[in-house]
Order: C-alpha cells, then structure tokens, then sequence
C-alpha cells in the first residue's frame, strides 16, 4: 500500500482520448515528509508517519516539536499509514510521483458537516403523504414497542447531526497524475469541502 | 481554484466566435476500429451552452425531409475545426422555435459583410 496526504483543489472536467468527458476531482499533494517509522518489534505494528505542510517557528510548541525527529521541520498534518510499502527513510520527501502506474485509489476525508437533520435526509426514511388529509410528512415515527421491551433500542435511527465525520470512499479510478506541478485527477467525487486535507492511498481491495 | 483554471485551460480549444443562427460545417472525428476519418455535418446553430469546458453547441439540419439535430461538445478532442458558412441575423440566443416551423419561416436571415468579433475574443488572441 502506498499513500500521501493532499489538499482537496475542487471538481471539474477532463477529455479522455475517445473524446468522452469524464468528472474529476483535483487533489494537490505537496511533498510530504516521512516523520517516523512503526515496526512490528517497536510497536507492534507496521507504519509510517507522514507529514504535511510547512509550519510556522511561531506556531510550534516545544511538546509539540518533540514529536519530530531532527533534521526534519515540524509539519501541521500528521497521519499515519500503515503496512507501508515502498521506500520511506525517515527525513525523505515523497511526492505525487509515488502514484505514477497506480489506476484506482481509496480517498479518506472528513465529509463536509450538514448540521441538525431529520430522518429523511440523514438516514433516507421514506416519510409520509404529503396531502389527502395527511399530518405525518417528515417524523420518524415509531421507536419501538410499548410494555415489552419499553424502552428504545440503542442505535435506533433518529433525527441529530449529520455528516463530519470520517469518510473513506473505495476504488476511484486515478486519471492523471502530474509530477510537475504537484497533483492528481480522480475520477468522481472525493469527500469533504474544498482546501480540506485527504489521504489518498492505493486502492485495498481493487489490484492494480 | 488557480489549478482548476489552468487544467480547463489546457483542454480548451480556440474557435471562431460561433453563435445560435450561423450556419456551420462541424468537422468530426469518426474511430472506425483502427481507421479515422472524418465526417462533416452542417447545418444551423440553434443553442449555444456555455458550461465552461463542457461547452456545446446544437447543430439542427435537414436530412432527406427528417429534421436532425446533434449536439457537439465543443471542446471534445474529436472535433478537429468547426467552420462558419453564413452568418445568421437573430434576436434571441436559443432557436428552438424554429424546430416547429417550415418553408420560409424557417429561414433564418443571413447578417451580411459578417459579424464584428467580440472585445473578449480579441483580448484573447492578444
């Protein structure tokens, strides 16, 4: 498996050779350093730590800065991937160029937040008639029954917040890759807002 | 955003300022198996959508009594060139009235000694 974090850019639209338009999100990678290394003997498993982005003197703490080993700059991203394969020497820089002759990706976001929702939406009820004398249109109605078991079961599917959390969408097919000017195509949709950070991977259950 | 713009401009091609009620010759690119060759269609412009890369045109033609019509992405890689033939003097930029029209109110009127290109096209090229 190999991976590196990246900036999501935004979506637009690429021609492919047989003139087919094709959608596709716009993920920038800039160099990502390797902080650490896990093995199995240390940690009990296998991993390397990634960093990403340049910070500020100013806005790294000492506890902070203690996490890195020296010689390499504190980053303000730091994600761990695991089972790693590939070249990765603490100190080294990897870029996009690591997914040159990779076809499909996994892409791992915080998906964009939608605050306070119903039933209907967050979790695709079907809702009520909307007319003929209806007064049920968007409750979630029932619970559960009432002297037995009489209580609601956990994880019963109710109104609350919606989206935020992590999301991995599998087996995106990878379009372009642009060693020059730091960035890759997937085709499709990538979760989370514009500017947010992803971790692109190669894809776990779709070979090469 | 800087990025998504230098991708589409990559991909976009430079025409000639095409608009709803010229008549045009579309140049396409067929893949037939190995062999390419291209087909020529001509006929009216009668919808223009500008959707950025996605651009297309609507090209409306007579074929043996059966009106056609096609849509072209503009910017597709298989359009090798689209040529204007004539003018056309309309007032509105969708031309789907004429769809129910015949005979001579289905012309369209030719705007003669050609049409002034835009301030933007030349801003283009410059």
């Amino acid at each position: 498996m190999i991976g590196l974090i990246g900036k999501k850019i935004g979506m637009t639209q690429v021609f492919d050779d047989a003139g087919r338009l094709t959608p596709v999100t716009v993920v920038a990678v800039g160099p990502n350093k390797v902080v650490a290394r896990k093995t199995a003997d240390k940690d009990g498993y296998d991993a390397v730590v990634l960093g990403y982005k340049d910070m500020k003197k100013v806005q790294v703490t000492k506890p902070y800065a203690g996490q890195f080993p020296e010689g390499v700059a504190p980053t303000k991203v730091l994600r761990e991937l695991r089972d790693f394969s590939g070249e990765a020497e603490v100190g080294k820089e990897l870029g996009v160029s690591l997914f040159e002759g990779t076809r499909f990706v996994d892409v791992i976001a915080v998906s964009k937040g939608k605050g306070f929702q119903g039933v209907m939406k967050r979790w695709g009820f079907g809702g009520g008639r909307n007319t003929h004398g209806s007064k049920f249109h968007r409750e979630p109605g029932s619970t559960g029954q009432s002297t037995y078991p009489h209580r609601t079961f956990k994880n019963k599917k109710m109104p609350g917040r919606m989206g935020r959390e992590r999301v991995t969408v599998q087996n995106l097919k990878l379009v372009k890759v642009d060693v020059e000017n730091g960035f890759m195509l997937i085709r499709g949709a990538v979760p989370g807002p514009r500017n947010c950070v992803v971790v692109v991977r190669s894809a776990v259950k779709k070979a090469k | 955003m800087n990025l998504i713009k230098k991708i589409e401009a990559e991909q976009t091609k430079a025409y000639q300022d095409v608009k709803a009620g010229d008549t045009v010759r579309v140049y396409f690119k067929i893949v037939e198996g190995k062999t390419e060759r291209i087909q020529i269609y001509e006929g009216l412009v009668i919808a223009m959508k500008n959707a950025g890369i996605g651009q297309t045109l609507t090209v409306r033609k007579n074929s043996y009594g059966v009106g056609v019509e096609r849509v072209f992405p503009m910017h597709s890689p298989r359009i090798e060139k689209i040529e204007i033939v004539r003018y056309g003097k309309v007032r509105r930029a969708k031309l789907y009235y004429i769809r129910e029209k015949i005979g001579k109110k289905a012309k369209i009127k030719e705007q003669l000694g050609g049409r002034k290109p835009p301030v933007r096209s030349q801003a283009v090229q410059g």
